[in-house]
């Protein structure tokens, strides 16, 4: 039907609805307005509908692309998608502005003069791809394959991670464990056993009470995240939030606790006490699956609220209601396990910290709380077995540095970074990267940058200029997500299913996809025999064949769902805590052993001196990282980040919303020139921003010098004892009017 | 015949723009403009604040002075539901439809012709919500006819507290917001 | 403490609104002084006096045209979509000031020309015969010169009143949103056609005669900006912010020197002591009149736009 005539034969079933209501009933009208929002969208004429996956963040929802005769038009939610139920965020949604970015990498490129100064020569893939196996050769043969590194974020790295394996290097490091979730993997680790993982395994939804703790959700946009905590909020569950700022999520509290940054331990620790004290906890839960619960007891007992109060700037009185009211929905209480959680170097005992306190609530392996996570079995390829590295993982050799970094773990990058400069335990002297801009993702640049002297190779694979390109001896440019296939998804999640991106539109210059750039490097470093397909839909093909699925029902819809399996206890979930007591562990005898706290301490961290303040950051709910200030679509959203300030702070110093001032940290680094916001949202003794913005690579033109760059002010950061995270929340900066 | 509004939960609302974008990529809105855009009202001393989010657009105002303004027989009242629309090849971009319009919801599109929302109302007739209700990750807005007691934007305002934005003005907005 | 933030930065809506620049500006201060000089010319038309050699009857038709063509073509640079500009005409929009407007400006014409031709001006081609002919017909009857008169008279009210109703509909701009907008263009442009008569013609009689005119339509003006900004004040707090816009806001000054000291006060002042002739007539103060005049239109035109129901920026 044209839009005219179905205009008409609305006007028409109108018509007759409203007959039927001046009869009687309004059975009618009811059906009219389905007609008019409810009914299956027909496709127009020249619009195609391709079924893929998101790549504007790591959620990885799933995505319909529709292309208008041939132009790439819009990007929506697959509805049959759990993890974008049908909907995307906006950054999802921007999509197209990724394709369509003019400052693109086009071509591969080679350095022509020294690092840095980004004079580059355009070469053909052949070209850079004998350069790039010609180097890793040499290293091979001087240092051992070990002395390559791949840093990594994302599905997309997967074919390259392969091939560095069959290369024959166990130092495969992404920024989103030791700058990002490591601590909180391994705290939970601690006390469960097991991961949080990512998607993050936890069931928002049909929580009653949700505790978060930094965990900006409305701001931070993991998509399902933000969906179930909008339904639960809908629902009118109770939600709880802790942070210096006062966030989007904060907005939706029932208790707004406005703590002072990195004194988290304490009000949990004082939490904890209100609750056991009060005898507030799952008690059968805790006998039942609880390890060294006694002890844990007698060690809080000190933690009262008016302790707290000390350290959080929290009242005694808000700590205990707060306490009661986790309580009182327990277990269908939540304490938000954080994501991001290198802040203080103390961030595993903190998200340790945070896995007792849910312990108490009962809400591991409990509807609204945390669940086993379902997947389907989908056989990998079978490759010929990797060779064995002589030595193990450069950052942590015998896993004595940090304990809980094992080879489980990807590699943490700055332990990478490290023995980059320094050459111990052995050299490193080739950086492969992918996906990740690591001047924007590590702490203190210059360290970056001074390893990155110290290589013969740095190979850096993107989609746009960035910084770190700018630094590299070989640059190559992939098709965006929208233009390639990529690995499968075979996700962990409430319900099991298997993904697939899939190409939308053609790649414009001599962009290419991940696998065909790593096949074609393993062809030339003498590894073919680890890429056995032709091309990737084979490999897919292989994959979905040996695990019963249809690749063409894959490739219609996108996704292909398994049988509904259980994720609680009380659906069959055998309750097993993978630690060493079998038991949900209140005492970590394995932290003890090797000389740390068996339950977490609050230990006082460094204070801004006079004149500073602490700087903290977070997200932008458009924009991913340091990865989309150069897409139009998204800018246009956003196209330099803030400045937060205490408006009395901003009174006395004579600012006010508008006015640009730069910064200037503890270690005299100045930023660029950045908006101030002065506003109630924030305490007086930090500042705030979201990260990523501040780009300095010229050619990125839509995102240069807009806004300050959160990363460069990082210059100090604190190792996390356990396991290598670096605390990024302990730079101190001042105004420079 | 209907009367098509929104309802939308503020109480659900992030402010993440998704609807922001949604309609820049569903309608072709030039860069630089925007037919939705994001308010965010908070009230209060730190750190006891009140805060409303929200997402805003053209009312579609049952008596809409940018239509009784307009002296092209441009803007127009849509047969369907009741929508304000513009018809571009009349408008001579006179601008009186904006400097009338007290939500300040339209702009002149660099075509040269007054621009807003349309409520998809090509969307619509297709029976789809409109691109901004159909993206949004918190579910937070509703579309649908007033005038069906049966509608879901009917039963929310019947049974939720509601409020138009700037009712005073006059101009009987039929966007409502519940909190 | 309130916080207000919006995201919508849309050009020439946000941060305040600015649709509407000097184009607009100056083409309501042309069409009320065309207004007036209509008025002024109709009622020496009325009386009877279209044989004396007044600027009035000679110049102020002819000057009329001129003028308002002038401001159409402004009106004419404001309009986004000009190829469009056609449209206004095949429609009349019973509730659109504008559309009446154009309509109106179409009738202000032949009636300017009947007025014009009255006394033919010289400069006028005489190849255009049929311009005498009816010239000769108008003159026969001095019942028709009469009706030409009111004519004019008439369409110069309602186009001066229009000038105003034009901003005055706009509900949504608090400051322009008042009835008394409708007069007090008219009387400006009363003022400012008097202003203008004053300043050029070589008749001394008619000289006085419209200074005195003028010094009434000031001191008309001033009660009717009085009543103007009382109006806003005792009306709701939307009302009241528009008005200190003008009061003590961003185009106070504007407004208290050259609208109402340079623009009325003064020139009456010296116009009341010229025709009492304690002391010379001055070209100083018509002009002053005039510009008063033009400034009037830009101050509403802009704060106007300040005003606003929505932005909290601006209420708070
Ligand atoms: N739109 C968007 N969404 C994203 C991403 C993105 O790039 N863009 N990235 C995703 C990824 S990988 C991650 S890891 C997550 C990160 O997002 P989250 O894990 O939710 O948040 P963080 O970045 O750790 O923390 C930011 C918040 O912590 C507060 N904060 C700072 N210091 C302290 C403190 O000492 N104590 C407490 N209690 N709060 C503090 C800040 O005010 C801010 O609100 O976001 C994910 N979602
Ligand atoms: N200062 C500071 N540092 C942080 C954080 C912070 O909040 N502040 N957050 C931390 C967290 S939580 C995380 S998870 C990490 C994230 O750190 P990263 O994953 O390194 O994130 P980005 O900085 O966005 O870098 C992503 C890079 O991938 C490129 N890219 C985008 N699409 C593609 C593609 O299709 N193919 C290829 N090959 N490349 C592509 C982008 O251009 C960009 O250069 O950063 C951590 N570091
Ligand atoms: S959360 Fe947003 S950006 Fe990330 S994959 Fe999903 S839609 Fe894309
Ligand atoms: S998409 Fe939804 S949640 Fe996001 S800003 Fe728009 S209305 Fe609010
Ligand atoms: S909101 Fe403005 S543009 Fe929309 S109908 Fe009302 S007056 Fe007209
Ligand atoms: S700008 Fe266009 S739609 Fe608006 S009033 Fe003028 S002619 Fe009508
Ligand atoms: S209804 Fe359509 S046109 Fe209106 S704001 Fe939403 S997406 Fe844009
Ligand atoms: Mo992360």
């Amino acid at each position: 039907m044209n839009s005219l005539s179905r205009r008409k034969f609305l006007k028409i079933t109108g018509a007759t609805a409203g007959l039927v209501v001046a009869g009687s009933t309004l059975g009618g009208l009811v059906k009219k307005s389905n007609a008019y929002i409810d009914k299956k969208y027909e496709n127009g004429k020249g619009v195609k509908k391709i079924p893929t996956f998101c790549d504007l963040c790591f959620w990885k929802c799933g995505s319909i692309a529709y292309v208008k005769n041939g132009e790439l038009w819009k990007i929506e939610g697959n509805p049959e998608d759990p993890l974008s139920r049908g909907r995307l965020c906006p950054r999802g949604t921007g999509g197209p502005g990724a394709f369509r970015d003019p400052d693109r990498l086009k071509s591969p490129l080679i350095r022509k003069t020294e690092r840095g100064q980004e004079q580059w020569v355009e070469v053909t893939w052949d070209e850079a791809l004998s350069y790039i196996a010609d180097k890793m050769n040499r290293i091979k043969t001087s240092f051992g394959p070990e002395s390559m590194a791949y840093f990594v974020h994302g599905i997309g790295g997967n074919f390259i991670k392969h091939m560095m394996k069959a290369y024959g290097t166990p130092n495969i490091s992404a920024p989103s464990f030791a700058q990002c979730r490591g601590p909180r993997d391994i705290g939970f680790r601690l006390t469960f056993g097991e991961d949080v993982g990512s998607p993050e395994r936890m069931d928002i939804q049909n929580a009653k009470c949700l505790v978060l703790i930094g965990s900006h959700l409305g701001e931070n946009m993991h998509n399902t995240q933000v969906q179930e905590f909008a339904e639960m909020n809908g629902a009118g569950g109770s939600i709880i939030v802790v942070d210096p700022r006062f966030s989007v999520a904060a907005g939706k509290a029932k208790y707004y606790l406005p703590i002072k940054p990195g004194t988290d331990i304490a009000l949990l620790l004082a939490w904890m006490k209100v609750i056991v004290d009060e005898n507030l906890f799952d008690k059968d839960y805790v006998d039942k699956y609880g390890f060294g619960f006694e002890q844990f007891k007698a060690e809080i007992q000190q933690y009262t609220p008016e302790w707290a109060y000390t350290e959080t700037g929290i009242e005694p009185e808000l700590i205990r209601t707060s306490a009661r009211e986790m309580a009182k929905h327990k277990p269908a209480t939540l304490i938000h396990s954080g994501r991001h959680t290198t802040w203080y170097g103390d961030d595993t005992q903190r998200s340790r910290a945070i896995a007792l306190l849910n312990a108490l609530m009962g809400s591991w392996g409990r509807k609204g709380g945390y669940y086993y996570p379902a997947s389907m079995s989908v056989p990998n390829y079978p490759y010929p077995p990797y060779p064995k590295p002589e030595k193990g993982k450069v950052d942590n050799p015998g896993n004595t540095i940090y304990p809980f970094a094992t080879e489980g773990h990807d590699t943490i990058t700055n332990g990478v970074r490290e023995a980059t400069i320094t050459g111990k335990p052995y050299p490193i002297k080739g950086w492969i990267t992918y996906g990740t801009n690591l001047l924007y993702a590590m702490p203190n640049q210059d360290e970056t940058l001074k390893a990155i002297q110290n290589l013969d190779l740095l190979v850096v694979v993107d989609v746009v200029p960035t910084e770190l390109a700018g630094w590299a001896d070989v640059v190559l440019p992939e098709s965006v997500y929208l233009e390639r296939f990529d690995d499968i998804n075979v996700e962990f999640f409430k319900e099991p299913f298997v993904a697939l991106r899939q190409p939308v539109m053609d790649s414009p210059n001599e962009q290419k996809p991940n696998w065909w750039i790593a096949k074609k490097l393993a062809d030339k470093l003498g590894l073919g025999h680890y890429f056995p397909w032709n091309d990737i839909e084979e490999y897919i093909k292989y994959r979905m064949t040996a695990a019963g699925l249809s690749y063409d029902e894959l490739k219609k819809k996108g996704i292909i769902k398994g049988a509904k399996q259980p994720i609680f206890f009380n659906e069959g979930i055998n309750p097993e805590f993978p630690t060493p007591s079998g038991k949900i562990e209140f005492y970590s005898l394995q932290l003890a052993g090797l000389g740390h706290d068996p339950v977490p301490k609050f230990k006082k961290h460094k204070e801004p001196p006079p004149g500073f303040f602490r700087l903290i950051f977070g997200r932008s709910p458009v924009h991913t990282f340091s990865k989309t200030q150069n897409n139009k679509l998204l800018t246009e959203m956003q196209d330099e980040n803030e400045l937060w300030l205490n408006i009395n702070i901003a009174k006395r110093l004579g600012v006010k919303s508008g006015d640009y001032v730069k910064l200037k940290n503890q270690d005299g680094v100045v930023s660029n020139k950045i908006k101030v916001k002065a506003t109630e949202r924030i305490r007086q003794d930090c500042v705030y921003m979201t990260h990523g913005f501040g780009h300095t690579s010229k050619k990125l033109r839509q995102a240069f010098l807009k806004g300050a760059s959160d990363s460069q002010m990082i210059t100090q950061y604190t190792v996390d004892p356990l396991m290598g995270g670096t605390g990024m929340n302990v730079n101190f900066v001042t105004l420079e009017l | 015949m209907a009367r098509f509004g929104m309802v939308i939960d503020t109480k659900k609302c992030v402010g993440c723009m998704d609807c922001v974008v949604a309609c820049k990529t569903e309608n072709n809105v030039p860069e630089g403009f925007c037919r939705d855009w994001i308010a965010t009202d908070s009230k209060g001393t730190f750190p006891n604040i009140q805060m409303q989010i929200r997402t805003e657009r053209c009312n579609h105002c049952d008596s809409p002075p940018c239509v009784s303004c307009c002296p092209c027989g441009a803007s127009h009242v849509h047969d369907l539901g009741g929508v304000v629309l513009v018809h571009h090849d009349k408008c001579s971009g006179c601008k009186a439809c904006i400097a009338a319009c007290p939500y300040d919801a339209r702009f002149i599109n660099p075509d040269g012709y007054a621009d807003k929302c349309t409520f998809c109302i090509h969307r619509v007739e297709e029976g789809l919500n409109p691109a901004c209700v159909s993206v949004c990750p918190t579910r937070c807005m509703y579309f649908g006819d007033l005038d069906d007691p049966n509608s879901e934007v009917s039963r929310l305002l019947n049974s939720r507290k509601n409020k138009a934005l700037v009712p005073e003005a006059g101009t009987k907005p039929q966007i409502f917001y519940i909190d | 403490m309130n916080e207000f933030t919006t995201t919508r930065s849309n050009h020439l809506v946000d941060p305040v609104m600015h649709i509407y620049g000097w184009e607009i500006a100056v083409y309501l201060f042309l069409g009320g002084l065309v207004a007036g000089m209509m008025i002024v010319s109709g009622y020496f038309l009325y009386r009877g006096r279209e044989k004396e050699d007044t600027c009035s009857c000679l110049y102020l038709p002819t000057l009329g045209i001129i003028l308002l063509s002038i401001g159409m073509f402004a009106l004419f640079l404001d309009l986004d979509y000009k190829v469009h500009v056609w449209r206004m005409y095949t429609t009349f929009q019973i509730a659109s000031p504008m559309s009446w407007g154009a309509w109106i400006l179409i009738l202000v014409y032949p009636a300017l020309i009947l007025n014009m031709i009255i006394r033919l001006p010289w400069y006028l081609p005489t190849k255009l015969k049929f311009l005498f002919t009816w010239s000769e017909k108008l003159n026969s009857n001095p019942n028709y010169v009469k009706a030409v008169g009111i004519i004019n008279m008439v369409l110069g009210i309602m186009l001066g009143v229009y000038t105003g109703i034009l901003l005055s509909s706009f509900g949504a701009r608090p400051l322009w949103n008042s009835a008394i907008l409708g007069l007090l263009f008219l009387v400006s442009g009363l003022s400012t056609a008097s202003a203008l008569v004053h300043l050029i013609t070589k008749n001394k009689e008619e000289s006085i005669t419209l200074a005195k005119a003028d010094n009434g339509f000031l001191m008309a003006e001033l009660v009717i900006l009085f009543l103007f900004i009382i109006g806003l004040l005792s009306s709701t707090q939307v009302h009241i912010n528009a008005a200190d816009i003008i009061l003590s806001g961003a185009y106070a000054p504007a407004f208290w020197v050259f609208v109402v000291g340079l623009g009325i006060v003064i020139p009456l002042i010296i116009q009341s002591l010229a025709v009492r002739h304690k002391i010379k007539h001055t070209p100083v103060a018509p002009i002053m009149v005039i510009a008063g005049g033009l400034v009037l239109r830009f101050v509403i035109v802009y704060a106007g736009q300040l005003s606003h129901w929505t932005k909290k920026a601006f209420l708070e």
